[in-house]
């Protein structure tokens, strides 16, 4: 009697049961498969899935308003849009803050723009304020040095607002400046970064807030030194309503230096002349006084919007709901529909065109198949800006097509016809451009086909015509399906072609993504036209894969 | 007989739909390549029109001349897109190849898990809209500092180029005797005398076509490269897409016609891979 029989077990060579031997041959062979794949798809996920996906991610990020205006959108959280009034003086002391750093880190362009896809005329506007926000708070700052001019020496501010261990850096950093300057020797050493002094935001938060951005963006900027400045003006104004609002009590928890210098302003602000920040907003611009600007900001300070999907399908979220865009600017929908619809036409005149050529090809004898198989291959192999520039050169109207037409006495040569940089221009250079890949599938399909089905047919006395459309037909419909989704998404996508023959009714969706990615700089709205498109076209791919199996693709 | 050859029984009507069909398919064929072949013999003419000129149509020596071609072989933009063609189609070509093989490879093994998944990835740069891939690579590499260099270009293309690699290399292996290896396990060889020695000369005609595929969409491509390049990595296809678009000069042409020679070139030599392949594995008699 053997081992095996004896325990009930299969035993390998080794002694081990066959079974987990099996098992382990079988996973070493998986993982032997999967470590030859994985560099590729780790390659592909970096240079390609990771991009796609960091578009998809773009075209509902909204980060800008929240990032660059965070206290206003924090404030403006409140405010009654259908109020008919600018929002409360807390939201534009806010906002004076959130503006003055975004102009001193060159900002506010930058938002004023992404603004101006909402409502026309922002990115001027936030200009404009850009220029004229550094005074408000002038009035504060006067009335402060007035009292007591310590108040505009930024030694003063250091004192009140860092951190004593970073006054200390600081100082070692000024030295060693001092010494490299005096020895010739080039000093590029950046200024330690800011930190605040505890206990000055429970005193005076606004203050300590507006200095503590003052004192990062000065560093950030051009590498500044937040002690060889003194704040902007709207930190005064965040001196003045921190000390309006703040108890004697609280002040009295600060150092000495600290309560001498705030002791008497806190007293002497009740006496001080009021700015009036609404009039001073009105007076940079009247649309200031408006609720609509306000309400822009306020329904974009979300840090994701759907707001550029929605414009992709000609909506609009305005601060009372999505609303349908002003006819004038209903384009998108009209795009897709036009790329759908001519993208359809191109796939029928594929299959128009493509059925008898693969028919030819399929039932010709291998050796002369095979020679006009070259003259499919050969477009196939062709660059497709030959392809298009002969076609370009071929449709215009001093081209060969017209002029043949005209020596033919079809058109006369006044009537030359227009056949490029317009609908018909971008059928036809698509057309052929993918007609090889209508081709390729149905010949595939066809050459499975046997002859004898069509023969038997003819001899039970069907015609040609009933023996082609019962017999041979329906069975070359799997390489008709599979050629017209390749088609199509080819088609969908297309970007070349249309931008060089297309003029401006002939382009499609993609036409009008580049030109928000490279003119309009609209990302958002690029992405979610981008998208909508990949949306669709995947949807085709998984129904491809399905249908055909997307590793059987025959390329020639 | 073929299926194609008129019997000599067939009726008038039949003999008639019979020389119609050829006649159609003659017009299609005609369709697909005439607009390339025009373009050769325009490309040589003297003067600088799109069309042919009455000299032209009389064979008239004069009115040829190869003033375009001189146009293309001395303008430094024409030569510095030459030069930026050569230096990136190449490298992406090799980066394609070599990792697309060694998937194709991995991927024809049994019981690989996901494999369909993971062969829908990797196909998909072939079936995302261009724009989408260049508008999504544009935004990414911008990010990591690969925008406008060549490394970010080549490796786009290199991403572009793999989904041919892999679906011909795969083609290549569906006939590919596994007993052959078995052999040569069973014979000593170990694991990569047998890739190199048995299964790579048998598998070589796909990775070669894989390879002429990756490279003629790396040298044919411009949409990404316009979006991931910028003016000093401007390849062939950019220099003519800007051309075309902007001031359409007859030196497009002459580069055309060039590409052209290109292309009939690789297609003879995927042609006479695909037949040799197809001989070694027994797969067609002709």
């Amino acid at each position: 009697m053997t081992e095996a029989t004896r325990t009930g077990q299969m035993l390998a060579a080794d002694g081990t049961p066959l079974k987990r031997s099996l098992q382990r041959a079988l996973r070493a062979q998986k993982l032997r498969a999967l470590m030859l794949i994985a560099p590729l798809l780790l390659f592909i996920m970096v240079t390609f899935v990771a991009p796609i996906a960091d578009m998809l991610f773009r075209s509902v990020e909204n980060q800008i308003v929240s990032d660059t205006l965070p206290r206003s959108a924090q404030a403006i959280r409140d405010w009654d849009h259908n109020s008919g009034e600018p929002p409360s003086e807390d939201v534009l002391a806010a906002f004076t803050i959130d503006m003055i750093a975004a102009v001193e880190r060159k900002q506010h362009t930058r938002l004023g723009t992404r603004l101006n896809y909402e409502q026309n005329g922002l990115s001027s506007l936030f200009r404009k304020t850009g220029r004229g926000v550094g005074d408000i708070g002038e009035t504060y700052r006067d009335q402060f040095a007035a009292l007591d001019p310590a108040w505009t020496d930024p030694g003063t501010w250091i004192a009140l607002f860092a951190d004593p261990s970073w006054q200390a850096d600081h100082d070692a950093w000024e030295a060693a400046r001092t010494a490299a300057r005096s020895a010739g020797r080039s000093f590029a050493e950046p200024v330690p970064p800011f930190r605040l002094k505890d206990g000055m935001a429970g005193v005076l938060p606004e203050t300590a807030d507006a200095y503590l951005d003052f004192a990062r963006a000065v560093q950030g900027g051009r590498n500044g030194d937040p002690a060889a400045r003194a704040p902007w003006p709207p930190v005064y104004l965040a001196l003045y309503r921190d000390l309006t609002a703040v108890g004697v009590g609280r002040i009295a928890t600060l150092d000495e230096a600290a309560q001498a210098l705030l002791d008497p302003a806190h007293y002497a602000v009740r006496g001080f002349e009021r700015a009036d920040l609404a009039a001073l907003y009105a007076g940079i611009d009247r649309a200031w006084s408006q609720p609509d600007v306000w309400a822009t900001i306020q329904t974009f300070s979300a840090r994701y919007t759907p707001g550029y999907f929605l414009t992709a399908v000609d909506l609009k979220q305005t601060p009372d709901g999505i609303t349908s865009q002003p006819a004038d600017q209903k384009i998108y929908i009209m795009l897709f529909e036009r790329t759908l619809v001519m993208s359809l036409t191109i796939m029928g005149a594929c299959v128009l065109l493509g059925y008898p050529i693969a028919f030819l090809l399929a039932n010709l004898p291998m050796r002369s198949s095979n020679l006009l198989l070259i003259l499919v291959l050969l477009p196939f192999w062709t660059s497709l800006l030959v392809r298009t520039s002969a076609w370009k050169v071929l449709l215009q109207q001093q081209g060969v097509i017209n002029d043949i037409l005209v020596w033919i006495g079809i058109v006369d040569n006044a009537g030359r016809l227009i056949l490029i940089n317009n609908q018909t221009g971008t059928i036809i250079a698509m057309t052929h451009i993918l007609l090889p890949f209508m081709i390729l599938p149905l010949y595939s399909v066809m050459k499975t086909i046997p002859p004898s089905y069509v023969r038997a047919a003819k001899s039970l006395g069907a015609t040609n015509w009933t023996a082609f459309w019962r017999v041979y037909f329906p069975q070359s419909v799997p390489g008709i399906g599979a050629g017209c989704i390749l088609v199509f998404i080819l088609a969908i996508g297309y970007y070349i072609t249309p931008e060089l023959v297309g003029g401006t009714s002939g382009t499609f969706i993609s036409n009008r993504i580049a030109y928000h990615i490279s003119s309009s700089l609209n990302w958002g709205l690029a992405a979610a036209l981008g998208t909508i498109l990949l949306g669709v076209v995947l949807a085709l791919y998984w129904t491809y894969d399905r249908l055909v199996g997307i590793d059987k693709v025959n390329l020639g | 007989m073929s299926q194609m050859d008129l019997p000599p029984y067939a009726t008038p009507g039949q003999r008639l739909w019979h020389y119609t069909f050829k006649v159609i398919c003659g017009l299609i064929f005609f369709f697909l390549i005439a607009p390339i072949l025009v373009i050769i013999p325009l490309s040589f003419n003297a003067l600088d029109f799109f069309t042919f000129t009455p000299g032209m149509l009389a064979f008239d020596p004069e009115a040829y001349s190869l003033k375009h071609y001189r146009d293309f072989f001395n303008s430094p933009d024409w030569q510095q897109a030459l030069a930026n063609s050569i230096r990136i189609a190449p490298s992406a070509t090799i980066l394609s190849v070599v990792l697309g093989t060694l998937a194709a490879v991995g991927l024809s093994q049994d019981h690989v898990p996901f494999r369909r998944t993971i062969m829908a990835i990797l196909i998909s740069p072939m079936i995302v809209p261009l724009i989408i891939s260049a508008a999504g690579m544009y935004f990414f590499y911008a990010r990591i500092g690969l925008q406008g260099t060549y490394l970010g270009v080549v490796l786009a293309h290199a991403a572009l180029g793999i989904p041919f690699v892999i679906i011909t290399v795969t083609a290549t292996l569906v006939g590919f005797d596994r007993s052959l290896t078995r052999a040569s396990a069973s014979l000593g060889a170990g694991l990569l005398r047998t890739f190199f020695k048995v299964q790579m000369p048998l598998i070589l005609p796909g990775v070669i076509s894989g390879g002429l595929f990756a490279f003629i969409t790396s040298f044919d491509e411009v949409v990404v490269v316009l979006f991931v390049g910028s003016a000093n990595q401007k390849t062939l296809p950019w220099q003519m897409f800007i051309g075309l678009r902007e001031q359409i000069s007859p030196t497009i042409l002459a580069v055309a016609t060039v590409l052209v020679a290109v292309s009939i070139l690789l297609l003879t030599v995927v042609e006479l891979l695909r037949r040799r392949s197809e001989r070694l594995r027994g797969l067609s008699p002709g």
